[in-house]
């Protein structure tokens, strides 16, 4: 679904990224993690062309990213990403920003976009804020309905950019539950996050990196039991003894 | 001091037997609202357009709206109208510039008066769009881009109408600049307020009460407009966001 071949970034003289090399097949959950500053949020824009990369190619869905015949708004209205800061349209109803992309992008009747839009939101327990504003719901919800929003376009996979970095404690675990459910109905899911617990229940394969570099990329069970590199000891023995 | 007032000059039939001296100040106030409305609907849509370009990711079209920018605010107001009043005409071609220096003078003077007014407060609101659009969290740019919305749709439903809203109050600044510059637009001929203002001067021989009026005329005016403005902020304001309930 996503092939991730040989990608290196830089700005001006600062390498971002070098030769990473991975993917995620279809209906896998891969849990991306490392240290702040190692590329991991670089890596995941890169995949829908939010960040332009060097060298190297990215597939979705069979369609190359860096070619520059690729209609980018096409490729990513497909391809669902979920932001740290949640990024709703503050001046828009939550329905309304559940529709406004079904409308204007994917072309759908007004009537048929608020319904896709309502199941949604039921689906992620917000049925009762449809017509509240983004300022008015908590940072959770407001979570939430960013992934309902996401969900709404019909995505082939979703990529999600630290979704409970930005969140108070007591709200991560009713995104990590959507996300679960998501998970385990198949959605081929690429995660930023450095929920390990949530990694331990759903992902397939985590993606270590450090320094702009890939170096680990192992299924679950092997990662977390006798990860490979020395780095990724380190980083797991800090993070979890909390 | 022995000043003679006479508020009743007002009411006086004017000079040239038409109208009365209130009259005169009618159609001033007239005439510098149709100018200024007229040059402020020109210089936000422009404004907005140019202010949109100078924050898009292409070189030639940023650059070519920061020259605009420059261009029409670092040229006094005052040089600009004689530039669009006696210059431009000139340099128009032969047949158009006869038509045009042809017409009604106070067509031509209008017309003059609105582009420069326009164009000159157009570089200041393409400033403060800019700024709102600039703002606005980085994020909302990716959010509406990842959801497959192509730029200029990008700019159309996410990013406009949040930055418009930010800077309402410094567009009410620039509205009300329009009106009180608009009397810069009397040194070409052109009656509008501050014109019929020292006509009525030199008719009368009655300056306090001539400018007193004036300057009550434009208070008026700017209260109207500021009045309007809040009330265009309050129907904007977006609820659980900065600076609402």
């Amino acid at each position: 679904m996503i092939i991730i071949d040989n990608v290196s970034k830089r700005y001006g003289d600062f390498q971002v990224l070098t030769d990473c090399t991975t993917k995620v097949g279809k209906g896998e959950v891969v849990v991306v993690c490392g240290p702040s500053g190692s590329g991991k949020s670089t890596l995941i824009k890169c995949v829908n062309g939010l960040e332009p990369f060097h060298r190297g190619e990215i597939k979705v869905n069979g369609v190359s990213v860096g070619d520059p015949k690729t209609v980018l708004a096409k490729l990513r209205a497909h391809v669902g990403m979920v932001f740290q800061n949640f990024e709703l349209f503050p001046h828009m109803t939550i329905m309304e920003n559940l529709t406004v992309a079904q409308l204007k992008v994917l072309g759908r009747e007004k009537a048929e976009a608020e319904e896709r839009g309502k199941q949604l939101l039921d689906r992620v327990g917000l049925g009762a804020q449809a017509l509240k504003y983004p300022g008015q719901l908590s940072g959770g919800q407001q979570q939430r309905v960013a992934i309902a929003r996401a969900l709404a376009m019909d995505p082939v996979c979703m990529l999600f950019d630290e979704p409970t970095s930005a969140l108070d404690p007591e709200m991560i675990n009713e995104v990590l539950d959507v996300m679960t459910e998501l998970a385990q109905e198949g959605m081929t899911m690429m995660c930023v996050t450095h929920e390990m617990g949530f990694a331990r229940r759903v992902a397939h394969r985590v993606v270590f990196m450090d320094h702009g570099c890939i170096v680990e990329d192992d299924a679950k069970e092997a990662f977390f039991a006798h990860p490979s590199s020395e780095r990724a000891r380190q980083f797991l023995a800090k993070i979890l003894h909390h | 001091m022995g000043y003679h007032w006479n508020w009743g000059v007002f009411l006086q039939p004017s000079a040239t037997g038409s109208d009365t001296y209130l009259g005169w100040m009618i159609s001033g106030v007239e005439m510098t609202v149709a100018l200024s409305l007229s040059a402020w609907v020109i210089a936000l849509l422009l404004g907005a357009v140019v202010g949109v370009l100078r924050t898009v990711p292409s070189n030639v079209l940023s650059g070519f709206a920061r020259a605009y920018v420059e261009l029409f605010r670092n040229i006094p107001l005052l040089v600009q109208l004689f530039i669009w009043y006696f210059v431009l005409p000139e340099l128009l071609p032969v047949s158009l510039g006869n038509a045009y220096k042809q017409s009604n003078p106070v067509v031509q003077q209008f017309l003059s008066a609105m582009l420069c007014l326009a164009l000159f407060t157009s570089a200041r609101v393409a400033e403060q769009v800019r700024s709102g659009i600039n703002s606005l969290p980085r994020g909302q740019k990716n959010a509406a881009l990842a959801i497959g919305f192509t730029l200029p749709q990008t700019y159309r439903y996410v990013m406009l109408p949040m930055a418009f809203r930010l800077i309402v109050p410094p567009l009410t600044s620039e509205f009300l600049n329009i009106l009180k510059n608009s009397a810069v637009c009397s040194t070409i001929g052109l009656l509008e307020l501050t014109a019929q203002g020292r006509q009525l001067l030199d008719y009368t021989a009655q300056p306090y009460e001539s400018f007193i009026a004036v300057t009550l005329a434009y208070l008026l005016l700017n209260t109207v407009v500021m009045f309007g403005m809040r009330w265009v902020e309050a129907r904007m304001r977006v609820p659980g966001y900065i600076g609402s309930k």
